[in-house]
């Protein structure tokens, strides 16, 4: 590091020190004018590709709107037909389902492989690895196109399966079937959860399990009553991330039902039901209107995690 | 799970770090290796499939082919509109221009809010992170309707414009983290010198962050070469496809005939994302640990 300072001091000319104050401005107004300057993309990013758009979307989610002519202002008109529409109803519950069974599955086997590798075992940098290689691949179109095959009716799991004389399903074609490929493909990718409960596990204080067994508290009540709790902000940090990543997913279901949703609407997520009526019939107007909903639906979800985590996590001090 | 918990739970009673000893457990590790090896089947399975003639995937669930050819392989990459490299040439664009973008305009905004006062900070902190959690699907249709008034659809603009704008808040909290980690007697010292800050920042900060650096360009090259949504969207036209999108058009192309070049494809695109794994797996592993993403 010295190193760097030296040769981050060499080319300063010595002579010369610019006066802090030379220009008449205080060395703090001097700061905040370099850290707006140094803001400006992100400011500029802000406006024009975050909080824009969102403005815009809840205008247009008031218009009629195909591109091809002016938004036309409709007024409550998309709202009023989200709530009677089916296959909107029926996207929010395919999502809701894969959201609220694959994410604690996901975090449930991430705990656990976790918990088995903090024991102490030799190599865990490469079981480490490999749990999470699945974790970087998983949201790819190479990977959904894996799984098309592999659920599919002569695919992997049913030339398996055939060794046993069972006689399996096509799963992705079958609509009872084809989210639960989907939930199966998230639970795949436990290994960025795992990284970081390991991480979360090397911080437990191993005095708090020396007083717990002096106390004679056995392995199970070690692990509700220190581990658990302490595991509680990382817990809780996971649940909301993975909850977050799940409302999003969009490129698996795409490419296993070649974009429709499909076996009957099964794997018709909520984002790629807005796909279809933004991209698919230029629906503008409800697709900004189901936008600001998943929006809500995000924030809320968010928010009531805070607020509940209130009740269940633990900070230490 | 029960069962696996209630196993693990006395032996992390153990000391903690330096003095957790690894042990040897045969019974543990010839399950974590069955597992692992569950895990990366399909993909083994995969490559190997690459390589063998197609009705052989339908009927081989094993991974050493029983007849081994590469004309998956050439088949595959001549089997769309253009030859496959005209699509992972658009790819490496897209993916040098995000990792870039991110790089410069992240660790900017970083710098700013982990080094400077300015009114306002706070509350544009608090916006920046909340910005992390907003999914691109609110945003993509006001997105789609500006950038086709500027005439950029179908082009490369769209998605790496908004990388040199810092929309990637993931990395400028990344390297907030990682700044506010480093000495400040470095910079302040440079101040006493008579450094700018353009200077401190380009001689002291950006050098140091080096390991933040490379976790945010292995982590953008690995989620625009992966990214499928955006690219979906605003490249339409085949002669601008990228390799995600390209595949997709594959599949959907795809009868049981040519499920052969078609994982020759899919274990092409997976190769990069594969190669980085290996070389960056600290830096990887680091990102994970401090921010969460995946």
């Amino acid at each position: 590091m010295t190193a760097t300072l030296r040769r981050a001091e060499s080319p300063t000319p010595r002579t010369a020190p610019p006066a802090p104050r030379a220009r008449g401005l205080s060395l703090k107004r001097r700061d905040a004018l370099a850290a707006y300057g140094f803001l400006t993309p992100w400011f500029l990013g802000l406006f024009f590709i975050t909080i824009g758009p969102i403005l815009a979307s809840l205008y247009f989610s008031f218009t009629d709107y195909s591109l091809l002519g002016d938004p036309q202002w409709v007024g409550l008109d998309n709202y009023r037909e989200m709530i009677g529409d089916p296959r909107l109803h029926s996207s929010l519950l395919v999502t809701f389902q894969y959201v609220f069974v694959s994410v604690p599955l996901q975090l449930g086997l991430a705990l656990a492989l976790a918990m088995i590798l903090d024991r102490g075992v030799r190599g865990l940098p490469l079981y480490r690895s490999v749990y999470y290689l699945p974790s970087l691949l998983g949201a790819s179109v190479a990977i959904a196109v894996l799984w098309r095959q592999i659920f599919g009716a002569n695919g992997l799991i049913n030339q398996v399966l055939g060794y046993f004389g069972i006689e399996g399903a096509g799963w992705v074609s079958h609509p009872d079937y084809a989210l639960g490929t989907l939930i199966v493909l998230n639970v795949w990718t436990f290994g960025a959860p795992m990284v970081i409960f390991l991480a979360g596990l090397r911080q437990i204080p191993a005095m708090y399990y020396e007083a717990a067994s002096v106390d004679g508290a056995g392995p199970v009540r070690r692990f509700f009553s220190v581990t658990i709790p302490l595991l509680t902000p990382i817990i809780f940090f996971n649940l909301v991330l993975q909850m977050i990543n799940a409302f999003q997913t969009f490129t698996q279901a795409f490419i296993v039902s070649s974009g429709s949703g499909g076996p009957s609407d099964s794997t018709l997520f909520y984002t790629l039901y807005l796909y279809q009526q933004g991209f698919g019939s230029f629906e503008m107007g409800y697709a900004s209107a189901l936008a600001w909903l998943l929006l809500v639906v995000i924030g809320a979800f968010t928010v009531l995690n805070f607020v509940a985590a209130r009740y269940w996590v633990f900070y230490g001090d | 799970m029960a069962t696996d918990t209630r196993r693990a739970a006395p032996h992390s009673t153990g000391p903690p770090n330096s003095e957790r000893r690894p042990r040897r457990r045969p019974l543990t590790h010839l399950g974590l290796i069955a597992f692992g090896l569950v895990m990366l089947y399909p993909l083994l399975w995969m490559v190997s499939s690459s390589l063998k003639p197609t009705e052989d995937i339908f009927r081989e669930p094993g991974l050493i082919p029983s007849t081994l050819t590469l004309s998956n392989y050439t088949d595959g990459w001549t089997a769309l509109e253009y030859p496959f490299h005209h699509y992972i040439f658009n790819s490496l664009v897209v993916v040098a221009g995000a990792v870039i973008g991110n790089l410069l305009a992240c660790s900017m905004a970083a710098y700013a809010f982990a080094r400077l006062e300015f009114r306002g900070k706070n509350l544009f902190f608090a916006v920046m992170l909340m910005t992390i959690m907003l999914p691109v699907h609110v945003v993509i249709v006001p997105q789609y309707i500006l950038f086709s008034e500027l005439d950029w659809i179908n082009t490369f603009y769209p998605i790496i414009v908004p990388k040199l704008l810092a929309t990637d808040a993931f990395f400028v909290f990344l390297m907030v983290q990682f700044i506010r980690g480093l000495p400040r007697d470095l910079d302040e010292a440079a101040r006493i010198d008579g450094c700018g800050h353009a200077r401190i920042f380009l001689r002291i900060i950006l050098p140091l962050c080096t390991p933040a650096l490379a976790t945010t360009a292995i982590f953008t090259f690995i989620w625009t070469w992966n990214d499928f949504f955006t690219q979906l969207v605003f490249l339409v036209d085949p002669d601008m496809y990228t390799v995600p999108i390209a595949l997709r058009t594959f599949a959907d192309a795809t009868e049981q005939t040519s499920w052969g070049p078609l994982f020759a494809m899919s274990t092409i695109a997976l190769g990069p994302i594969f190669g980085f794994f290996l070389a960056g797996q600290r830096y990887l592993v680091r990102g994970i640990a401090t921010t969460g993403i995946k």
